[in-house]
């Protein structure tokens, strides 16, 4: 699929940004000090910078408020209401919280379940479509979830970093880990999820199985088109090595590091940690649209 | 849906102001089309389903119709060259200005060497007024583009059955069971053979292909014979082989309707070969009933097709018949000694000979309609054999064309499947016997009209365009001895004779509708180059050149002057039954085209231009008495010219309007075509719809249309004596007699029954050196070079590549989209290739005219057209290889002149890894016409 | 909104007949030449005449070479425009409801006033039946010519989708294939017309008739057993019977 980084960025920062509000809802945290300012500011800030780059790939962004009309039958839906009602109770919960130092544990439920709800409803976005294996025969939504909380946690510590407060340095480095298990557990998968992976095949597509075996003589045009800019990316495999060895150490492998590290020399260091953890998952979700692979294009002769 | 908050789109939305029915021309098949105008542009285009020729229904070419009503490569004024021949640098001039410097330059050429003007038009379908303009002229230089085309087709069928495949006829597609199609991709009868081929498979008629490539038709047919280029001939007459080894052939059908009886005079001298025939110059055959000769056409024969008997004028005489099974009887055909040549196996055409008898005479087609045929005796009802076949430049444009064609046609007629129900059937006004054509004229009078038509088909070598010294008298050598059958002329030898000052130079070249620059020529380059040639002085050897296009095509580049045609939806046109018609087998028809909608540049109707020049030259014809013009425009000339008394371009609403065929000019003829859905169709009494030329309903139906003058009855010719009259020439036999070094190649192509023979590039090129043929093939939804300006079709097939088979790509260890040389005896190209094995072994092939030279159809001149695409021209020579005694022969059919395009020899080699551009690179033309816009958003409003 | 209907009253659709398609794009490109002038925004062409032109189409032909176990390559060539499924991913993935399917007809359609353009339905669609406009940044897909089937300012005749009108070879059926008894459903029984990847559990409405067997030969023909006989006695043996046989003429 396309790798659009509208998408890439969107996915990713407000994956963090949703994945802070569940720990800070959750009461992580200390609660005097510059922190709940910062650690607020900056949960609400990447979700918000997420949903606007979200934007980006619309064709019609006047339409855009209709987004949310639909929870009742569309995930892309239910995330645009999640969100919003995740940012809103956040928000409430956030002001009380910095300006009358009180924590409403009831409300930072609320907020925790909204946000990590919303991480949820972006990964069905891409895991309810059978048309893309890679996406529907895989931990996707485990693969989000983690990642979110994972690096929602390492925000909860960068910001302390900033602070000069504590840092749940340990707990933070046990997600890294945790999620660096579950995103190899779903690169394992996704390595036999190619095209074909749910039974459909050019035989299947063209239904001209029973003559013999089909291959593409003519495409419909000489040219491109959207289906095959959109929906046929092809990425050459050594690129994508070595995009994922990136990925994998800067979003987590170096992370890991620096917070093991922050347990020593502080936890400024796990803000470090943060900015190569958000490069590493660009790397990563760039990788995650641009290999997975769209039935549609049996029709142009991809197998 | 489910909550009922569906939103209600407008299911009744207003589609379009007003309907105007013509006739399109986005290819030369001319379909009925209503244009439905919205705002005063086109909103729609569709099929009119009342037209005799689509039905209804309409193409990808035609459904585009809008994109070229609006493309930006419209010429826009006339045009005057300011750059170098093929810089494409003009001036925008007036029409006046334009039209006073055609005359400068015509008027000379017309007073003092008439022959100084070489006329020729490509995809004209005027040719009845542009074929008049340059007889009234005076030159014998007009041709229009058969010679290249498929003029073998034409020219077999005229000789054998008195009309050709084309769109001459059609099967009987209701009626016919067995449809088997050669080497056709498109055709002509796009439409029809759609509608057709549709309508027989879905009623579990079969198909039968045989086709190197397995596209199109040949995909949907039940059964492909992937046969190897160039070799039909061969299977037609090892079918013919078999068919006749075992008797299945139509015994009665030949006696009555063939010239299978007559008596072919056996004494040896000049008339040896020739018929027997009586007093009255009757061919004669043998009574069994009489025991006595009688003239073929008296009542109650009883004709002998074989055996030996007294000849009345002396000696010996045989039955055609008897002739002709003896010669295809032999061994060498059977198909144990052809199978292979083929690329089939003897099994297999003997399967195929099975098929065709069975289909054939297990179940007889019959309708019970008495008529009587032209010896006076009655018949109960048709009989007819449900076998039906097609045929078209996969077997004519080749070398060995025309009597491939004629053998095609032989074997039809042994299956008694011409004119009769569910065979092949002609469309009015064919079948006409070759008698009911005119023979070519050359006779130039300075400053007199030419004493007949150009064309015309030879009976003997008398009528041939050669002077006392055989040299030829036409500039394209049309009607001399190096193909004496050139009943359409040859185009694509004009530009290089002109070049070459051979038979003699020329003072204007005047050309129409064909991008001979390009795509129509072979050897492009060399055709570029001769354009652009100079002579000592520095002048160009071809010393002007006019050319009407529409569009900004890659001939326009190397014209002088050009006059700008307006598109297909903005003139006045005239589809006449003294041209090519549109009729069916059973209905006459014609048809014209409109304005529709008006010209928003400064363009005209080239025929209306045509008819002002022929004013201004004072040709006769074209002026009054007091030398005014005699027609106001095309339209006026359509209405008001008579060709013969009471017959004019159009047939149909003549005199007070119910007259048809003959009758006076009616003033008001094109308002009442335009009623009418822009055509006009005349059925064919239901007793005069089969077996057209014996049928004396039909001959005098025929008469009464205006076809000809008086009934033409004739039988069908398997033995054609004209091709005789110039084989026994060759043999040293009459006064006009071929040069030397041509006698045997005339004695062997001029057999009077079919032959085969190797196809000439093949026969002189080295097999090894070059293994592959190489063809191309018309694409559905693209009409040569022009559909290219078309920004919907030109997504369809924006480059092609080159179809190699699986094997051969593995040998060459070619991959998908890698790209390779292509070599023939005169050129290289590198081109991209792509796997096919849905194609003989030994064939390669690409579709046609989809590559374009930089700078043309208004295009970025990197379009995929100009960098990727290709032409096959550049590998095919108009001339074959030297030859020992250091002559070359035209690369062209021996009889007729027919271009052998699909001769081509070529190997193929992997190309290096570099720059994927396909080669040659001919130079970047400037566009006159400035290049499209960004982005196209057709119906923006609406 | 985007909930698809529980059942649809009727099931209009096109059955295509891939034994006589001659792949002639006709039905395309008159497809592309109504819809552009017609529902919704133009079908738009970018780069028309430049290097990389390409444009949205609604319907699309493939050409695919098939290889048989035994017997030569076939090539089938294959129209392909939305098959109005009975349960489109497409429309329930729609954030704004603008993909719909009617329950009338149950045409999928989109309501270009209320898309946004985010192409999620076109993700949705195994068959690649949507394509987003470039210009207008609005889904594009195949209307059924929802705005010709009911259109009261054509003639009766002409009230099929443009696509079926056009096409020369009669390959393309448009009908009720919710109702056994019409044409389009006889065609189907009979010919044994099939769904598209039925394994992505869409329900297609438009149904592909299968090309009938090519290259074979379920029976030799009766002749052929004449003609492999040896030759019928002396030259032409056979002709004086025939001539005997033929009378006078009648
Ligand atoms: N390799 C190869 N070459 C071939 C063939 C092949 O099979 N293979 N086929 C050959 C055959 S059969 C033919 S007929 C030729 C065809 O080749 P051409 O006769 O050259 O046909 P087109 O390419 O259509 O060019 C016709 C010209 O007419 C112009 N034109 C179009 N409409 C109008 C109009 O309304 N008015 C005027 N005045 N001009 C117009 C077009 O712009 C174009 O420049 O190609 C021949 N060349
Ligand atoms: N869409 C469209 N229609 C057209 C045209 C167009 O450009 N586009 N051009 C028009 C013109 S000018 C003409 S002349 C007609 C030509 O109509 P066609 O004759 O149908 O045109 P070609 O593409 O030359 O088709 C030649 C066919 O013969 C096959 N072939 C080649 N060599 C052999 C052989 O040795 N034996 C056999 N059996 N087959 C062989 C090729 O594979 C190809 O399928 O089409 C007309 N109609
Ligand atoms: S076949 Fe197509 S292009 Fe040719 S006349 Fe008919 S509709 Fe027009
Ligand atoms: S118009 Fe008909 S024959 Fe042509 S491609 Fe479409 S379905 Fe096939
Ligand atoms: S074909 Fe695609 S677009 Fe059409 S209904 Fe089915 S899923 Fe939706
Ligand atoms: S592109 Fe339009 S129709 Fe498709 S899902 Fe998005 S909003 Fe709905
Ligand atoms: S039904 Fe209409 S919209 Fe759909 S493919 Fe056919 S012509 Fe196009
Ligand atoms: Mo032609």
């Amino acid at each position: 699929m396309h790798p659009a980084p509208s998408i890439i960025f969107f996915t990713v920062l407000t994956g963090l940004g949703l994945g802070m509000m569940t720990w800070l809802g959750l009461g992580l945290g200390p609660d005097g000090g510059a922190y709940p300012w910062v650690a607020s500011a900056l949960a609400l800030a990447l979700t918000g910078a997420g949903g606007v780059c979200s934007v980006g790939h619309l064709g019609r962004r006047e339409n855009a408020r209709l987004a949310f009309s639909q929870w009742r039958s569309s995930w892309l839906s239910r995330e645009a209401c999640l969100m919003l009602a995740a940012m809103a109770a956040f928000g409430l919960y956030a002001a009380l919280w910095c300006f009358a130092g009180a924590r409403f544990w009831g409300l930072g439920l609320i907020a925790a379940g909204l946000a990590s709800g919303t991480i949820y409803a972006t990964a069905m976005i891409y895991a309810q479509l059978r048309t893309v294996p890679r996406w529907r025969a895989t931990p996707t939504a485990a693969m989000f979830l983690a990642a979110g909380l994972a690096g929602g946690l390492l925000g909860a510590g960068a910001a302390a970093g900033l602070t000069g407060a504590p840092a749940p340095a340990g707990w933070t480095a046990l997600a890294l880990l945790a999620a660096a298990g579950i995103a190899v557990w779903w690169q394992t998968e996704a390595a036999g999820a190619r095209r074909g992976a749910q039974g459909s095949t050019m035989e299947t597509a063209t239904g001209l199985g029973f003559m013999g075996r089909v291959r593409l003589l003519e495409a419909p045009h000489t040219g491109s088109n959207y289906l095959l800019r959109e929906m046929a990316y092809q990425v050459a495999r050594r690129r994508a090595f070595e995009l994922r060895r990136l990925g994998a150490v800067l979003g987590y492998l170096a992370p890991l590091a620096l917070t093991l590290l922050a347990l020593a020399l502080g936890s400024w260091l796990m803000v470090i940690a943060l900015i190569a953890h958000v490069a590493g998952m660009l790397a990563l979700r760039w990788l995650f649209f641009a290999e997975a692979e769209h039935v549609q294009a049996l029709y142009y002769g991809r197998r | 849906m489910a909550d009922g908050t569906e939103p209600g789109p407008d299911l009744s939305p207003h589609v379009s102001d007003e309907v105007r029915r013509t006739t399109c021309y986005m290819c030369a098949c001319r379909c009925g089309i209503n244009v439905h105008l919205r705002d005063g542009r086109v909103r729609y285009i569709e099929g009119n389903r009342d037209h005799p020729v689509n039905r209804g229904v309409l193409c990808a070419k035609g459904s585009a119709g809008i994109m070229q009503q609006g493309s930006p490569a419209r010429l826009r004024t006339p045009l005057k060259r300011t750059g170098p021949r093929g810089s494409g640098e003009f001036a925008e001039i007036g029409w006046d200005e334009a039209l006073e410097l055609a005359v400068s330059w015509l008027g000379p050429v017309r007073q003092e060497n008439p022959r100084g003007l070489a006329f020729f038009t490509g995809r004209d379908q005027s040719q009845s007024l542009t074929s008049w303009w340059a007889q009234q002229f005076g030159t014998p230089n007009y041709a229009a583009h058969g010679g290249f085309c498929s003029v073998n087709m034409a020219a077999a069928g005229i000789y054998t059955l008195g009309g050709a495949f084309w769109e001459f006829g059609a099967p009987d597609w209701e009626r016919t069971r067995l449809f088997m199609i050669f080497g056709v991709a498109e055709d002509h009868d796009s439409n029809p053979i759609k509608i057709g081929i549709g309508q027989l498979k879905s009623r579990g008629g079969r198909v039968i292909a045989v086709n190197p490539v397995r596209t199109g038709y040949s995909a949907v047919a039940d059964e492909w014979v992937g046969i190897t280029p160039g070799t039909d001939g061969l299977l037609i007459l090892a079918l013919v082989h078999e068919l006749l080894r075992t008797g299945n052939v139509d015994v009665s059908y030949l006696a009555r309707w063939t010239n299978a009886p007559w008596l072919v005079d056996r004494n040896p001298g000049e008339t040896f070969g020739l018929f027997v025939r009586d007093a009255g110059g009757r061919p004669m055959v043998w009574d069994r009933a009489t025991g006595q000769p009688q003239p073929f056409d008296a009542p109650g024969l009883q004709p002998e097709l074989k055996g030996d008997f007294p000849n009345p004028a002396g000696g010996r005489a045989t039955p055609v018949f008897e002739l002709m099974a003896r010669k295809y009887i032999e061994p060498e055909l059977a198909p144990e000694a052809v199978a292979s040549r083929c690329g089939l196996t003897a099994g297999r055409i003997r399967r195929l000979a099975a098929e065709l008898a069975e289909a054939a005479f297990s179940e007889p087609v019959t309708i019970d309609q008495p008529w009587t045929d032209f010896r006076g005796e009655g018949h109960e009802g048709f009989t007819g054999r449900p076998v039906s076949f097609h045929a078209m430049r996969g077997i004519s444009a080749h070398s060995n064309g025309f009597q491939t064609c004629r053998a095609l046609h032989l074997l039809q007629l042994l299956l008694g499947a011409v004119e009769t129900p569910g065979g092949f059937r002609f469309k009015p006004p064919y079948p006409k016997p070759v008698e009911a054509h005119p023979r070519p004229h050359r006779g130039v009078a300075v400053k007199g009209p030419l004493n007949g038509p150009h064309l015309g088909f030879p009976r003997a070598p008398a009528d041939l365009a050669v002077d006392a010294g055989g040299a030829p008298t036409r500039i394209d050598k049309a009607f001399s001895w190096e193909n004496p059958l050139s009943v359409h002329g040859l185009m694509h030898m004009v530009i290089s004779n002109a070049c070459a000052g051979d038979p003699y130079p020329v003072d204007v070249l005047f050309m129409y509708m064909a991008n001979m620059a390009w795509n129509s020529s072979m050897n492009t380059a060399g055709v570029m180059e001769m354009l652009t040639a100079k002579d000592e002085t520095g002048a160009y050897r071809i010393p002007k050149i006019i050319y009407s296009d529409a569009y900004s095509s890659e001939m326009v580049a190397y014209a002088d002057l050009i006059l700008p045609d307006t598109t297909y939806l903005e003139r006045h046109d005239c589809i006449s039954l003294l041209d090519r018609p549109i009729c069916e087998p059973d209905a006459a028809a014609d048809a014209i085209r409109w304005p529709v909608v008006e010209p928003d540049r400064d363009v005209r109707g080239f025929q209306s231009v045509l008819i002002d020049l022929g004013a201004r030259l004072r040709l006769p014809g074209f002026v009054n008495d007091d030398g005014s013009a005699r027609y106001r425009d095309y339209a006026d000339y359509m209405v008001n010219h008579q060709r013969r008394p009471g017959v004019g371009p159009l047939a149909g609403f003549r005199g007070d309007g119910t007259a048809a065929g003959r009758g006076a000019p009616n003033p008001d003829q094109l308002r009442r075509y335009i009623e009418n859905g822009g055509f006009w169709v005349e059925p064919v009494p239901e007793e005069a719809r089969f077996m057209k030329p014996f049928n004396a309903a039909y001959q005098d139906w025929a008469v009464g249309m205006g076809f000809y003058d008086a009934p033409q009855p004739f039988v069908f010719q398997l033995y054609v004596e004209p091709v005789r009259r110039f084989q026994l020439a060759a043999e040293g036999h009459g006064d006009v007699q071929p040069p030397d070094h041509l006698r045997e190649r005339i004695k062997a192509a001029f057999d009077p029954l079919p032959v085969w023979w190797q196809p000439f590039e093949e026969a002189m090129v080295d097999a090894g050196e070059f293994p592959l043929h190489a063809i191309t093939q018309r694409p559905a939804a693209m009409y040569h070079s022009w559909g290219t300006q078309n920004a919907w079709l030109r997504q369809i097939h924006g480059r092609n590549p080159l179809y190699v088979h699986g094997s051969v790509m593995a040998a060459h260890g070619l991959k998908e989209g890698d790209w390779a040389w292509v070599t023939s005896h005169h050129g290289r190209i590198k081109v991209p290739v792509a796997r096919m094995d849905a194609l003989n072994p030994q064939t390669v092939w690409t579709w046609n005219a989809i590559g374009k030279r930089e700078g043309a159809w208004a295009l970025d001149p990197m379009a995929p057209e100009t960098q990727k695409g290709f032409l096959l021209n550049h590998l095919i020579h108009e001339l074959l290889p030297p030859k020992g005694d250091g002559l070359r022969w035209s690369n062209s059919d021996p009889v007729t002149g027919q271009a052998a395009w699909y001769d081509l020899r070529v190997r193929i080699e992997k190309a290096a890894p570099g720059a994927e551009i396909s080669e040659p690179r001919l130079g970047r033309q400037k566009s006159p016409v400035g290049q499209g816009p960004k982005a196209v958003a057709y119906g923006e409003g609406w | 909104m985007t909930a698809l209907p529980e059942a649809t009253h009727r099931k209009l659709g096109l059955v295509i007949d891939l034994d006589i398609c001659v792949g002639c794009h006709a039905c395309a490109v008159n497809c592309k030449e109504w819809n552009t002038g017609g529902y919704g925004a133009p079908l738009a062409d970018i780069d028309a005449y430049g290097a990389e032109p390409e444009g949205t189409w609604l319907n699309r032909i493939h050409t695919f070479e098939v290889t048989p176990d035994t017997g030569p390559a076939q090539i089938v060539h294959f129209p392909k425009s939305c098959l109005h499924c009975e349960d489109a991913p497409c429309v329930t993935v729609c954030p704004t409801g603008a993909s719909y399917k009617r329950a009338v007809d149950g045409i999928v359609l989109v309501n270009e006033d209320a898309c946004m353009g985010c192409g999620l339905c076109a993700w949705a669609c195994p068959y690649g039946a949507r394509e987003l406009d470039p210009l207008a940044g609005v889904m594009k897909k195949c209307t059924l010519c929802i705005d010709r089937i009911y259109n009261e300012n054509l003639p009766e005749e002409d009230r099929v989708p443009a696509c079926v009108r056009a096409c020369p070879a009669g390959a393309r059926h448009f009908g009720d294939i919710g109702d056994p008894d019409s044409e389009v459903s006889q065609l189907v029984s009979e010919r044994g017309g099939y769904d598209l990847m039925p394994e992505q559990g869409t329900r297609p409405v438009n149904k592909y008739l299968p090309p009938r067997p090519r290259d074979r030969h379920e029976r030799a023909p009766a002749r052929l057993a004449a003609l492999a006989d040896p030759e019928a006695k002396g030259f032409l043996g056979w002709l004086d019977a025939a001539l005997g046989a033929l009378g006078r003429p009648g």
